[in-house]
């Protein structure tokens, strides 16, 4: 083996596993392996991975190093790097239930764009994530499988729905990850667990082979332990897929680019908006203490910080609980039992009405079956104007105010969630203490906006990591990144390193 | 249901009120093809009323003139090249079925017998 210890391999960022791999310096293999080994040890205790792919992974990375051996150019700038894949995109022959028992078992038969887009950038897939039943959650409990823990306290929550991967990355299993985000699932578990995922905009990123929660709000996006990553792995992922209608017919944002400018330079020039309505009641003392020590910052890094005012924003959680039931209720209706997946009481005897009925309602969990009832609801005839089509004029009010907050800032910033990571089971009778945690995502999900999440630090009263939210107008990506950037090498420079760089060691925790 | 006027859940004194009886709950899950236990009926009956009172909000400030958004970035007529490319085989199709018979999916009956 290399100069390279195991015990750094895991702890080195995807830009510099990339360079020693491609230098020569490791082989693919190794960093693979390193990998596997740190999930063998903590997985069990933090639950992470829903499935691990021990042979995929070390064939992929073979591969890598016999391209490399052979004098090829790597195939793209994160050629042999480890990831971890949520489990609601689908690998081909690799089990994907999206934390369902109606999907338990199911090998898909095909390649979602964004696994294709991954495989042939030489990544190394090394397992599918753990994840809050079809994406719905905001803290992984929701699991079929049983929760995620959170790394920096194992009787916490990491958040959710993409707790799996924002736990991954935090425990130092895998440097990279996918998440996706419907109303602030790569932004939450990136705040709760000091790491960085960033929600594209709405079609920014292909849905071919995700599985779909709610369509109108539904976007994949990169995760990681640092901005440049999380940058690297959004080039990799982004771009138009004609098989994706909803797909921007876009080039990928060049937001690696965007990334090496703002840790380059400060932020004069750039207009920072401080959005008066997401910071406040609801928001934890130490969350609130760390965003305004964030918005020092900025100031000390030269942006010109302004107060811009979304009415409607309160609004928002109230829309999207009407908007995105009333697609899952639609959504979800593809499992009947049929063609794939669980199917229980086939008796001979019983209808295929009975059957799909009993498969349904055994198969999905609690807040799987109590938002397609409340979607159901919600699109009843005599209910569809006043909830559903309320809803989505609330949706354009919001639009609105993002038009309007805009026009004095290149950039808001806010809380990505209201509170820091929180205790297992504190939260799971309460759907709206719940539902709560999303307050700060949400807008953005309603608006297609890109946003994504930076650690700003530990809370002075839990001593837990809090994430910074960056928005930018639609197609914005390169000012999120940049001024993500900015902040993520200015707090590198007054203390000596990123927030994930303090996560517990977990040796030990079997 | 038991919403006291579906066209504005919101009453004059501007306080949502949307109770959702058992037999309320039960007929949306039979709508959603969800077999529900009592006891599930029991703790959804509380909780959708709850939620439905608090985003029943929403009518409050969606007044007539205000255009529906529904995509973040609309886009419309979008095509693609009619290209041929590689489906599923037919056993690839099959593979994942919960049960097959003579190399088709082999689903219970539709029709009862009284059909």
């Amino acid at each position: 083996m290399s100069e390279h210890r195991v015990g750094d391999l895991i702890r080195m960022t995807a830009a510099d596993l990339a360079s020693a791999i491609h230098g020569g310096q490791v082989s693919a293999v190794e960093v693979t392996q390193a990998h596997l080994d740190r999930i063998a040890d903590v997985d069990p205790a933090i639950h992470a991975f829903l499935h691990i792919s021990v042979d995929g992974a070390l064939a992929a990375a073979r591969a890598v190093d016999e391209s490399l051996a052979a004098g090829e150019r790597p195939a793209s700038p994160l050629a042999g790097v480890p990831l971890a894949l949520k489990d609601i995109v689908v690998q081909k022959g690799v089990p994907t239930t999206a934390g369902s028992k109606i999907l338990e078992g199911w090998r898909p038969p095909y390649d979602a764009t964004v696994t294709t887009r991954l495989l042939d950038a030489g990544v190394v897939i090394l397992g599918k994530t753990n994840l809050d039943e079809f994406a719905m959650g905001s803290s992984t409990e929701n699991s079929a499988y049983g929760p995620t823990r959170n790394p920096w306290d194992l009787d916490r929550i990491p958040g959710g729905s993409g707790g799996g991967s924002a736990a991954a990355l935090a425990a130092f299993e895998a440097p990279l990850a996918i998440g996706t985000d419907t109303g602030g699932s790569i932004r939450q578990p990136a705040a709760l667990t000091g790491t960085v995922g960033a929600k594209p905009t709405y079609g920014g990123v292909s849905r071919f082979g995700v599985i779909a929660m709610a369509s109108s709000l539904d976007q994949v996006g990169p995760c990681a332990r640092t901005v440049l990553d999380t940058a690297l792995l959004h080039e990799v992922i982004a771009g138009h897929d004609p098989r994706d209608s909803t797909s921007i017919p876009q080039p990928a944002p060049q937001v690696v680019d965007a990334v090496r400018r703002g840790q380059a330079e400060d932020l004069s020039g750039l207009r920072v908006g401080v959005v008066k309505q997401l910071r406040g009641s609801g928001y934890q003392p130490g969350v609130v203490a760390s965003f305004d020590a964030a918005v020092a910052a900025m100031t000390r890094l030269g942006a010109e910080v302004v107060e811009v005012d979304c009415p409607h924003f309160a609004y928002g959680l109230a829309a999207y609980y009407l908007i995105m039931p009333s697609e899952v209720s639609s959504n979800l209706a593809r499992f009947d039992a049929m063609r794939y997946g669980l199917r229980l009481g086939d008796d001979g005897e019983a209808s295929a009405e009975a059957v799909m009925t009993a498969t349904r309602g055994r198969g999905f969990g609690a807040e799987v079956k109590r938002r397609i009832i409340l979607g159901t609801y919600a699109l009843s005839a005599g209910y569809y104007d006043a909830y559903y089509g309320s809803a989505q004029k609330v949706r354009t009010l919001i639009s609105r105010d993002f038009a309007s907050a805009f026009a004095s800032a290149d950039v808001l910033v806010s809380p990505s969630s209201p509170v820091t990571a929180f205790g297992l089971g504190e939260k799971v009778d309460d759907p709206m203490a719940m539902y709560l945690n999303d307050l700060a995502t949400i807008p953005g999900s309603l608006a297609g906006i890109p946003a994504m999440s930076v650690p700003s630090g530990l809370a002075g009263d839990t001593g837990l990591p809090v994430g910074l939210q960056v928005m930018a107008p639609a197609l914005g990506e390169a000012v999120m990144y940049r001024v993500a950037a900015t902040f993520e090498a200015d707090y590198i420079a007054r203390n000596g390193g990123i927030v994930a760089r303090s996560a517990p060691e977990l040796d030990g925790v079997r | 249901m038991n919403t006291p006027d579906p066209s504005d859940p919101v009453t004059p004194d501007g306080v949502s009120h949307v109770f959702l009886t058992p037999a309320d709950v039960a007929h949306l899950a039979h709508l959603s093809r969800l077999e529900l236990t009592a006891a599930e009926v029991e703790v959804y009956v509380g909780q959708l009323s709850g939620i439905l009172d608090s985003v029943a909000e929403v009518s409050r400030v969606a007044t007539g003139d205000i255009v529906p958004t529904t995509h973040a970035v609309p886009l419309s007529n979008v095509y693609r090249d009619d290209v041929i490319r590689p489906g599923l085989t037919h056993a690839e199709a099959l593979d994942q079925a919960p049960a097959q018979s003579e190399g088709r999916f082999r689903v219970p009956q539709i029709l009862g017998e009284e059909q």
